[in-house]
């Protein structure tokens, strides 16, 4: 069975949630132009600013944009879920769904009630946040109650325009973060540039090694392993999500010590293990932010631990 | 209609301060020639004398400055609500009593079903009344357990389904984990959905689809006779998303020579851009017709009281619920108003909270000193919940307001009690507050979510009782002049056409209500029970009883 038996089961679906101005249209673009080979489907609340280059867009009709390499990009006004069913029924199915929210959703409450439709699994809350601002926002009268509701649902954190602020407050930010998004993991980046394999998961890889990061993503690392030992994958996963090795997601299939081949999965300190009927050969790949990622910290677990 | 027809009635209320009451009206060609004496408007020429009105009142067509056209469709449903309901063909509906009634109600209309799998719908359920007693699939299988039903509540909010209907959306199992759908003992949903996120993956299967809030033909040519019935000349849809396909059925069945109503209807502010929302309906404006008044915008701040989704200033809700949620975020409604006031679009702003209101406040007083705009009427949609200091704001800027007088009787107590309090229960729709800080103002039922029936609205703002019989908020009761001034030349002003309807006076469109007795002489506690005998819409006779 290949991987893309082992998940065509469910359709995964990634919420991008923020405030406006935080930068989820720009990632939401850095994803498009950086897509290798994947088949997204983006549903964003309103098209709107949405800048795509025209040479990505190869169709544009009733509100849906085809963008090259079988990327699709729709609006959804204000019904997800009917969005989200008429594009099960869209061929070839894509390989994931990407919604970007408005300003103003809870990803939280936005992750329920795509949890109600069948054959789609919510993978994973990413909240950006504009580093400059946010601390700001989060004291507004108006706003700042919804920003730490999105804060407190999201699973990875990512806080955008790094560049702006010094080093001092980029720290002040990442604890205070910390608190706000207690089961997130947090990434830096500049203007979105954030791994396609950070933001929606990784597809395990048929070579295991250290994946070669393009430009944008030198702030990022990642390994693919493939560990001979059977493993306690549950106990796994947990380290994993929650440990101290910079993982921001993991994915992959493992020999479980019951015999049986288990699927892995992290997104920031949520982690979730079971075993598989079927399964593809194993293979795990970990992602995380250079600057925190720590490979050898994760080899020793899959070996010793 | 080139002749002149000059009616008499038992009296004329104008709304024209400079003649309150005239015996006759003068219409050509569908225009109010003028009002007055018989003897005033004999030297206009020829003319017919028309006694058909000898016994009635007549008064300014009504305008419903806040109300959904899809009223007309939900009728095809079964109505189980507790008060008694007018259908568009004049039938009332008793109220049903019990959850056994509502009930039986549905499996009678079941049993006159003939195709087994069409879902049966009903709507306005409101357990409120009935000690909050809940209904669950079990209850509703008693009626079918193979046909999807689906039961919407009066507030919209809440979704009662049978366990067909979950079973057909995929529900019907363990491990469902939503905070809109509680479990039952058993691990299964109960078929109770809150909140729109929790009905919409089961609405389809049971009559309620995606595009509910969008009227039909029927829908329209319904609600118009719900309107005939209730004096209502000329009113909003707020709001529709005005697809191509939408206004063009607008443009034909408005276009019909015996449709009886004016339709003004709002684009919703959703799913696009401030930019092109405002370009949308600069481009939708030019296809207005008389009876079709298109160019106007209607943004959503935030939820509801009763859903706990309305934004609150502190100190919140008096039960203690977290605050509520924000629909349109406080920049966005900022470029919206930007935009809008230079370009010389119309804005209605739905608020319920006191701090969705002053949000909007917030945002528009820069918006308005960077675009001036001496007379851009821009509108507070419900507003329930604003207090002195926001009214008075309101006035200094021109903004007028329309209160949701009709929910101080269907709620009033459940705010009183649970959403926010005793105290802010009485200033709830503060009408009184709104005239005098110089807040043009109308005032609506927002039907289907109350009954469509602007002398039931005036009725609720003179006297302000609630469902219970309490008087909530004596010092904001206004009068019957007032009120009655609300429904016609109040809401006129709310959109701009107070030029042109409001009032019968000469140059003004020939749109009556017309009534069996005179709503200035009755006593005000019986304002509601005034009946209307149908309208003249521009000069077009319309009897409820030939609808």
């Amino acid at each position: 069975m290949t991987h893309e038996e082992a998940t065509k089961a469910a359709l995964p679906v990634t919420v991008i949630g923020g405030y406006l101005g935080a930068g989820k249209t720009t990632l939401v673009n850095h994803l498009l132009r950086n897509a290798q080979g994947r088949r997204l489907a983006i549903l964003v609340n309103e098209f709107g600013n949405i800048a795509i280059d025209e040479d990505l867009i190869e169709a544009e009709e009733d509100g849906l944009i085809s963008i090259s390499g079988g990327c699709i990009c729709c609006s959804f006004g204000n019904d997800l879920i009917g969005a989200i069913d008429d594009l099960r029924s869209i061929q070839p199915v894509p390989d994931h769904i990407v919604v970007e929210t408005s300003g103003v959703a809870l990803p939280g409450a936005v992750v329920a009630s795509i949890g109600l439709i069948d054959g789609v699994q919510p993978d994973g809350i990413v909240v950006l946040v504009d580093a400059e601002t946010v601390l700001k926002q989060a004291s507004d009268d108006y706003i700042g109650d919804t920003i730490t509701r999105q804060l407190s649902d999201a699973e990875i954190v990512v806080i955008n325009k790094r560049d702006l602020i010094s080093d001092s407050a980029a720290q002040r930010l990442t604890d205070r973060l910390a608190a706000l998004a207690p089961r997130a993991a947090q990434i830096e980046t500049d203007f979105g540039k954030v791994p396609l394999d950070a933001v929606l998961g990784a597809v395990a890889s048929p070579s295991a090694g250290t994946i070669e990061g393009g430009h944008a993503d030198a702030l990022f690392d990642s390994i693919a392993l493939n560990p001979g030992t059977p493993q306690n994958v549950a106990e796994l996963a947990e380290r994993l999500a929650t440990g101290p090795h910079g993982v921001v997601r993991a994915k992959g299939y493992l020999a479980g010590d019951d015999g049986a081949i288990w699927l892995l999965q992290t997104v920031g300190k949520r982690w979730q293990a079971e075993p598989l009927e079927h399964a593809p050969e194993p293979q795990l790949v970990c992602i995380g932010p250079k600057r925190d990622f720590d490979a050898v910290g994760i080899r020793a677990l899959l070996n010793g631990a | 209609m080139t002749g002149t027809t000059i009616y008499t009635a038992r009296k004329i209320i104008t709304m024209n301060p400079n003649q309150p009451e005239v015996s006759h009206v003068a219409v050509r060609e569908g225009r109010v020639l003028g009002a007055g004496s018989l003897a005033e408007l004999e030297p206009w020429g020829d003319y017919e004398l028309d006694t058909r009105f000898a016994d009635k009142v007549l008064m300014p067509g009504m305008i419903e400055g806040h109300a959904h056209t899809m009223e007309g469709t939900l009728w095809r449903n079964v109505y189980v609500g507790w008060f008694d309901r007018m259908d568009p063909e004049g039938q009332v509906w008793d109220g049903v009593k019990s959850i056994e009634g509502v009930l039986d109600r549905l499996s009678e209309a079941e049993r006159a079903m003939e195709d087994p799998d069409t879902p049966l719908s009903g709507w306005s359920l409101d357990p409120i009344y009935m000690n909050n007693q809940r209904v669950n699939r079990q209850d509703l299988d008693k009626v079918s357990g193979t046909r999807p039903i689906g039961v919407l509540h009066a507030s919209g909010h809440i979704l009662n389904v049978n366990s067909k209907a979950l079973e057909m959306a995929g529900l019907l199992k363990p491990g469902v984990n939503h905070p809109g759908i509680p479990l039952g003992d058993d691990g299964l949903p109960t078929g109770e959905l809150y909140g729109p996120d929790a009905m919409t993956p089961v609405a389809g299967f049971v009559g309620y689809d995606r595009a509910m809030t969008d009227c039909d033909e029927r829908g329209l040519v319904d609600y118009a006779k719900l309107c005939v019935r209730a004096g209502v000349t000329t009113s909003t849809d707020l709001a529709s998303r005005l697809t191509d396909e939408s206004v063009a059925m607008l443009l034909d069945v408005t276009g019909r020579d015996r449709f009886p109503l004016r339709v003004v209807p709002l684009r919703i502010f959703l799913g696009m851009t401030p930019e092109e929302c405002v370009d949308y309906v600069v481009g939708l404006k030019e296809q207005s017709t008389d009876l079709l008044r298109l160019g106007r915008i209607k943004a959503v701040a935030d939820g509801s009281i009763q859903g706990f989704s309305a934004r609150m200033r502190w100190p919140g809700y008096h039960n203690g619920a977290p605050n509520g949620l924000w629909y349109t975020a406080p920049d966005q409604m900022s470029e919206l108003y930007h935009r809008a006031l230079a370009a010389g679009v119309q804005v209605h702003t739905h608020t319920n909270g006191d701090q969705a209101t002053q949000m909007v406040l917030d945002m528009f007083e820069p918006a308005l000193r960077a675009n001036p705009s001496p007379d851009h009427r821009f509108t507070i949609q419900h507003c329930q919940l604003a207090d002195a200091a926001q009214f008075a704001k309101m006035g200094k800027l021109g903004m007028c307001v329309n209160l949701f007088a009709n929910h101080h009787f269907y709620w009033g107590d459940e705010h009183y009690r649970l959403t926010v309090g005793p105290e802010r229960a009485q200033r709830m729709n503060a009408t009184r507050t709104a005239l005098a800080s110089n807040v043009p103002l109308a005032i609506h039922s927002d039907a289907p979510v109350t009954p469509l029936g602007p002398l039931f609205t005036a009725w609720a703002a003179v006297n302000r009782i609630t469902a219970s019989g309490r008087t909530q908020g004596e010092g904001e009761k206004i009068s019957v002049a007032d009120a009655l001034y609300a429904i016609t030349m109040g809401a006129a002003y709310t959109l701009h056409l107070d030029g042109e309807l409001g009032s019968i006076e000469v140059g003004k469109r020939a749109d009556f209500a017309v009534l069996e007795d005179d709503p200035t002489m009755v006593d005000a506690a019986a304002l509601k029970d005034i009946a209307v005998w149908g309208t003249v819409q521009g000069g077009r006779i319309f009897p409820a009883a030939d609808l």
